[in-house]
């Protein structure tokens, strides 16, 4: 096996920890840093809400462009063409979801979490209930996928074959420690500074490869497509299969999703997902709160979508440029160790040999690491600011109490994160990516779209659309060629697969928009339904009342009274001549508010 | 509403009577009106552009120049849509959202920013 890498010619495994090794000491020492000023739930949650709009959009593109986007993009355009540039189109466009319609009203309204925002106008306990287990359901796939893409990232760049459990598992847990140390240290401050040091890596990194890529073809990407077709003539994925012709196929739609119609279907329903998925993912909508406020969350989101397009773009070069440059091109790269997540390291390889195959590579872990650690921090706050704060001790939790259940829980997922990425190690679960999103746009994103939008909205209805778009998901996805039936699937040797296709969103989208009508009409009206919508719309549309970053509204909101209650007057004029009672308008009142109903 | 005298006769909160001025009213429409059909038209051009690549992969496969095709000319259409709506997006809030809201949240504050 070792031998058999060597072959391949994929580096010098030491210099490539060496690298790597590089990054997580001056991470480490900055997550050190920034640590020590973290004091309050909103340091740790939000890290106190101090970054400005292109930092959080640096720090976005970090979180957002994982292991999958980075190797995952690349490869799928090296052996698929066209269709793994599709792919890419979706993660994009899926952020203006989130520009137009979520981020600005979420930071508004919101204070740490997803529940924050579904749970505003309802009864607490059940829709925060409800909004947690989506989110830890969604960050525990994530995170599951991102563990179990590590163990092929180090056969292919440390030189551990994935028959070494011990030595893959060591580097698991490895990486999974400091992943703790990051979170429990640095809370939401270093994990965001972790993400923007690799989202600069990963940014300038692929841009330095991009352009020796177009430099050796004199900056003219139709030559470069030319290159790729005549060097990746096919694949024959096992010896002595049935070869694939690539070639010219590699520049049009269709290798990858276009062989049946329900392959094509399969296709529009991942694309349905990508594109609505985004704007419901929890630790994307966290970030939203680490900037002071709306305006600098609009500002965060434009400069995340310059920065991932412009690396997407990248992505398109760096695939089409390793199936043209790569010796061997496509068939290579589909059969070497990490099969095609090898496209851009091979590449890096052939243009600046160990060196820059060491860069790339560490790239390629830090990613892995910061984008775990955004995922940790997120699902923490959730279980206990949604789940623990407020389901079991109903809001009456000192913010000390909730932050310490916090890091206990980050300890708890990363110990749980380096369990199943051992475990999940060889498994085929690449569709756990696609799951997270389909979870998101099904469950997530429609009950956020009624919250914010539509006035009739209720708690069953919430409870509806989240349960309903999340039990109808993971339910598809068992019976689906994702999990048995094919030689792809988890669990080739069965065969339960009714439902054809291996992504649900194409079904569980609408069902979720369906049973969110479903539910608000079952649910009949609330009472306060109106001041309740009336204080929502407001806060989110004009940021009265948002958390601040300073910290003069630092009060614990359980111990304030009341909120919203206003005697008659001649209108808000009166409110600019001196009716600004102090505290009145912290967000948290609203849940206290609910409580006491409750 | 009060009117009714179900809920709270005398207790009007600040919000809802934010929310019935003029003023907001503005404000939400003015938004509404940029951010609901802008959304209906990149997702309905980006399910143009799935549904192009799906059904007519020949069409996309056509040659325009070199070896760039419609399809991949397409996409990077979609690239540059998506930039181009976030930037007229963000013009259009700094300019036209932004100073009406702010008024309206000191008004509901105080300017204690």
């Amino acid at each position: 096996m070792t031998a058999y890498l060597a072959e391949q010619g994929v580096g010098d495994p030491a210099l490539n920890i060496g690298v790597f090794a590089g990054f997580v000491a001056i991470t480490l020492v900055v997550v050190f840093m920034v640590g020590r000023s973290n004091r309050t739930a909103s340091d740790y949650y939000a890290a106190g809400r101090s970054f400005t709009g292109p930092q959080n959009g640096v720090a976005i593109a970090g979180d957002y462009l994982s292991a999958a986007s980075f190797l995952g993009i690349a490869g799928a355009i090296a052996v698929s063409g066209y269709d793994g540039f599709l792919y890419s189109i979706g993660f994009l466009v899926a952020w203006l979801v989130a520009l137009l319609l979520v981020a600005e009203l979420l930071r508004n309204t919101g204070k740490f979490t997803m529940g924050d925002v579904l749970s505003f106008r309802m009864r607490q306990r059940p829709v925060r209930a409800a909004a947690a287990t989506s989110t830890l359901v969604v960050s525990f796939f994530y995170l599951l996928a991102q563990m179990a893409g590590a163990g092929a990232l180090i056969a292919l760049l440390l030189n551990v074959p994935n028959s070494d459990t011990l030595g893959q598992g060591t580097v698991i847990a490895a990486v999974g420690i400091i992943m703790i140390v990051y979170v429990l240290v640095g809370g939401m401050k270093g994990t965001t500074w972790v993400q923007i040091i690799k989202a600069g890596l990963l940014l300038v990194g692929a841009a330095c490869v991009t352009v020796w890529v177009l430099g050796k073809f004199g900056f003219n990407l139709s030559d470069i497509l030319g290159q790729a077709v005549q060097n990746s003539p096919q694949v024959v994925a096992k010896p002595g299969g049935k070869p694939k012709l690539l070639g010219e196929a590699l520049l049009g739609p269709g290798l990858a999703y276009g062989a049946t119609i329900t392959s094509k279907i399969n296709f529009i329903s991942l694309a349905l997902a990508l594109v609505l998925g985004t704007a419901g993912l929890p630790h994307i909508l966290m970030r939203f709160y680490t900037v002071p406020n709306a305006k600098e969350a609009r500002r965060s989101v434009v400069w995340a979508i310059w920065l991932i397009g412009i690396f997407y773009l990248f992505t398109l070069v760096l695939g089409y440029g390793a199936a043209a440059l790569v010796a061997g091109g496509a068939q290579r790269i589909s059969t070497a160790p990490g099969g095609s997540n090898s496209a851009a390291p091979l590449l890096a390889y052939e243009l600046g040999g160990p060196v820059l195959l060491g860069i790339i590579s560490a790239v390629a872990f830090a990613t892995i690491l910061a984008v775990v650690a955004g995922l940790t921090i997120t699902a923490s706050a959730s279980f206990a600011h949604d789940v623990y704060a407020n389901v079991i001790k109903g809001g009456t939790a000192a913010p000390d109490d909730e932050v310490a259940v916090a890091r206990r829980t980050a300890v708890v997922i990363g110990l749980v994160a380096i369990a199943a990425g051992i475990l999940a190690r060889n498994q085929n679960v690449a569709f756990l990516v696609a799951l997270a999103f389909a979870v998101a746009a099904s469950a997530n994103l429609p009950t956020l779209l009624y919250s914010l939008f539509w006035k009739r909205f209720n708690t069953t209805g919430a409870l509806y659309s989240i349960y309903g778009g999340l039990v109808t998901c993971v339910v598809l996805i068992i019976f689906s060629p994702a999990v048995s039936g094919e030689s792809t699937s988890m669990i080739p040797s069965a065969d339960f697969a009714v439902f054809p296709l291996a992504n649900p969103g194409l079904v569980s989208i609408p069902m979720s928009f369906l049973l969110g009508v479903i539910g608000t009409y079952v649910g009949g009206r609330e009472p306060a339904e109106h001041a309740k919508f009336a204080e929502m719309e407001v806060r989110a549309l004009t940021g009265a009342g948002a958390e601040r970053a300073v910290a003069a509204h630092q009060l614990p909101s359980q111990h304030l009274g009341r909120a919203g209650q206003f005697a008659p007057g001649p209108g808000i004029a009166s409110a600019s001549h001196g009716f600004t009672p102090a505290g009145w308008f912290h967000p948290g009142l609203t849940a206290a508010d609910d409580i006491m109903r409750e | 509403m009060s009117a009714t005298g179900k809920r709270r006769p005398t207790a009007r909160t600040i919000y809802e009577q934010v929310q019935a001025s003029p003023g907001f009213a503005n404000l939400r429409s003015r938004l509404r009106r940029f951010i609901f059909p802008m959304s209906v038209v990149f997702l309905v051009w980006y399910l143009v552009y799935v549904l192009l690549a799906s059904f007519a992969p020949a069409f996309m496969s056509t040659k325009v120049t070199g070896n760039l095709n419609v399809g991949l000319l397409i996409g990077l259409l979609q690239f540059v849509s998506t930039f181009l709506i976030a930037t007229v997006y963000i013009t259009f809030a700094n300019a036209k959202i932004d100073p009406a809201a702010e008024s309206i949240r000191i008004e509901i504050e105080g300017s204690d920013r």
